[in-house]
């Protein structure tokens, strides 16, 4: 018998799947308030934990602002930290992100994509986490429940490595709440994968250390330049943990994923649960005689900057899918893009589309027509609502 | 005058930044040396995260978290789980605070660890007001009292913060006065032995706040005490009340006379704050008297 892995699948949603990575990983401290869709992962977590199977200590405060208060220096005694949150409860903690990795913290957190009020909306949108995203977190999107399991224990190596807060990060609904076969890997292979958590810096009586005390322009500027340095190496950390993932439970990620790119003439850029749908769309294309393929990106940040060029290099045409809208830009992984590709040799000509934003609902033939409408027009500054 | 003999224990040291003839230095210093090594501080943005000092120095000896201003019972109560899971269930974890960290921003973060009965020690340090960022009022100014956001004086009462802990029935509130060191340092000790959410209150006279002379810091303090403006008091569980100095003095005028910030008053004002703390005090002694230790 395997004892690696639990060969059969058993159904759950995203969310049910994130609260099994993080009994995995043998959390010690759970900060955590709930919040629609998030909650089913606090529900989980409680549930695990009142059957004895996990030990965390769980604090549950009045506010998610009070919940990141909790996780920074519970992270930074060395502790295993973990909690969850979704839309106004990652835009309540924003002060409290910037501070989580501004004092090297390795917490993981899960936050699932919903819009943003006004007007009040509980649909899948990126736009809650994007908007974090020069608050130094690391940021990994996920497509599946299984991705989302994975995810977790993956970034809890990468958080406590590079001494950078992550967040896995997954759409209302479409991932938190769809329920699918997922494998449940087992206790050995995760302790096996994840080494404790065991920071040289850390608040501790023994060393006397204090952290975030008043510091002088230089300083401050210094804290900036070790987070960067810290920030070049996870795309490379991210690629490993992904790899001896692999090799352990037979799933590998990337910091990319590239779906039927060879030979594409079209390729579709997107993030999170739209992937899934993309993918059959690629499918159909493809089947259709399009040669069409989809370049998922699952780290955003630190943005896999090389990878990315490398990737879309010579491709004719790329259509960035944004499931976000930022006022005054537009779709934001299309900025992102842009940036990117600027000033490269070969760049494919780049479309920018808002579809699905406030969690319209896209399907697989919409993007066909997308495709079809978009690929061989020249390419727009700003970005266009499709849906 | 009576000398006290003070033994350090070297907790907090020379070289902290607080102004000159400060108490906040003072009663730092023997909450520190009571509180001892074994400690993990939480400080909110306050004059006591200045006092501790800047990067790369520290003026304590314990390892301090610098936290947001509304936080500092939040952190606390992380760390100290941390601690828990990590078996290290007897380390003190202290909290520093002022009281626009306490009362005004810091009060939802507050209410939800002592709701929770977090093991914390929460040291609020009351200067009535915003003294850290040039003076300032907060829900913790008193009544008539100019600050630079009130400068014809404060139109409403000090929030009784006092009370709305004690709501929470947590197992220990204090208040205590660096004029009075020795109960200080009881209360700090005792509240060390107590498992559950411990707040003790210190007023601490802003010398350029309230306008107060460099050397008359601890004999506002004491001033206060007499007076019955600041009595000093324990709360067991929330209901059981006992004085610390048990009498006060018959007038507040001669604690109002020691500060700039009171000096518009005329003899009606001072009639009515008189009258505020006469009910005050009576109702402080109901309590006392109300407590159910006392009565069995």
């Amino acid at each position: 018998m395997d004892m690696r892995a639990n060969a059969r699948g058993v159904l759950l949603s995203g969310n049910q799947a994130v609260a099994y990575g993080v009994l995995l990983a043998r959390p010690d401290v759970i900060p955590v308030y709930p919040i629609t869709p998030q909650t089913p992962i606090l529900e989980q977590i409680i549930e695990l934990h009142s059957e004895g199977r996990m030990k965390a200590e769980l604090l549950t405060p009045e506010s998610e602002h009070s919940a990141m208060s909790a996780c920074i220096p519970a992270s930074l005694t060395g502790a295993r930290v973990f909690t969850a949150t979704s839309s106004q409860g990652l835009l309540l903690m924003h002060e409290l992100l910037h501070y989580a990795s501004g004092a090297r913290s390795s917490i993981v957190m899960c936050n699932v994509n919903r819009t943003p009020a006004s007007p009040w909306g509980f649909w899948p949108d990126q736009l809650d986490s994007l908007a974090q995203r020069d608050t130094g977190w690391i940021q990994v999107y996920s497509e599946s429940p299984q991705e989302s399991l994975d995810g977790v224990i993956q970034l809890f190596r990468v958080a406590e490595t590079a001494n950078i807060p992550a967040m896995i990060c997954h759409d209302a609904f479409y991932v938190s709440h769809a329920v699918e076969p997922v494998e449940i890997p087992s206790q050995l292979t995760v302790d096996e994968f994840l080494p404790p958590f065991k920071p040289d810096i850390r608040l501790d009586t023994t060393l006397g250390r204090s952290f975030g005390a008043p510091a002088d322009q230089r300083n401050w500027n210094n804290t900036r330049r070790d987070l960067d340095a810290a920030m070049a190496t996870v795309p490379d950390l991210v690629s490993e943990a992904g790899r001896l993932w692999g090799d352990l439970t037979g799933r590998h990620y990337a910091p990319l994923e590239e779906y039927r790119m060879e030979g594409a003439d079209v390729v579709i850029v997107t993030m999170g649960s739209m992937c899934g749908t993309v993918r059959e769309a690629v499918d159909a294309m493809r089947e259709a005689g399009v040669k069409a393929g989809m370049l998922k990106v699952r780290l955003f940040r630190p943005l896999p900057m090389a990878a990315l060029r490398q990737a879309l290099e010579g491709v004719p045409c790329a259509i960035v899918l944004d499931r976000n809208y930022s006022p005054g830009t537009g779709g934001i992984l299309h900025q992102e893009l842009k940036s990117v590709l600027f000033n490269m040799k070969n760049a494919p000509r780049l479309h920018g589309l808002m579809a699905g934003v406030g969690g319209v609902n896209v399907s697989p033939a919409k993007i066909g027509e997308l495709v079809a409408q978009y690929r061989d027009k020249e390419p727009q500054v700003g970005a266009i609502w499709v849906d | 005058m009576e000398l006290i003999s003070y033994q350090d224990e070297g907790q907090f040291v020379s070289g902290h930044v607080a102004c000159g003839g400060c108490a906040e230095a003072l009663a730092m210093r023997v909450i520190l040396n009571t509180v001892g090594s074994d400690a993990i501080g939480v400080v909110s943005p306050s004059c006591s995260a200045v006092i501790c000092g800047g990067y790369p120095m520290s003026a304590v000896k314990i390892p301090m978290f610098h936290t947001t201003l509304e936080s500092a019972a939040a952190s606390a109560s992380g760390v100290k789980r941390a601690l828990v899971a990590q078996n290290k269930p007897d380390t003190t974890v202290l909290c520093f605070a002022g009281d626009g960290g306490t009362y005004d921003i810091g009060l939802q973060a507050l209410s939800s660890a002592a709701e929770r009965n977090e093991d914390i020690l929460y040291i609020c340090f009351d200067n009535e007001g915003y003294m850290n960022t040039g003076g300032q009022k907060s829900s913790s100014t008193p009544l008539d009292a100019v600050t630079g956001s009130t400068p014809a004086g404060k139109t409403t009462r000090k929030k009784n913060l006092i009370e709305i802990l004690a709501a929470h029935r947590i197992p220990y509130i204090a208040t205590a006065s660096p004029s009075h060191i020795n109960d200080m340092r009881a209360k700090i000790e005792k509240a060390k032995a107590i498992r559950g959410t411990k707040v003790i209150i210190v007023l601490i006279p802003c010398l350029p706040g309230w306008g107060v002379a460099d050397n008359a810091a601890v004999r506002t303090a004491r001033k206060a005490v007499e007076a019955g403006v600041f009595p000093l008091l324990e709360i067991e569980d929330g209901v059981n009340y006992r004085l610390s100095v048990s009498e006060k003095g018959d007038s507040i005028e001669s604690y109002l006379k020691e500060q700039k910030r009171y000096r518009h008053l005329d003899a009606d004002h001072i009639a009515r704050l008189q009258a505020e703390t006469d009910f005050e005090w009576r109702r402080l002694q109901q309590r006392v008297a109300d407590s159910p230790a006392r009565n069995p």
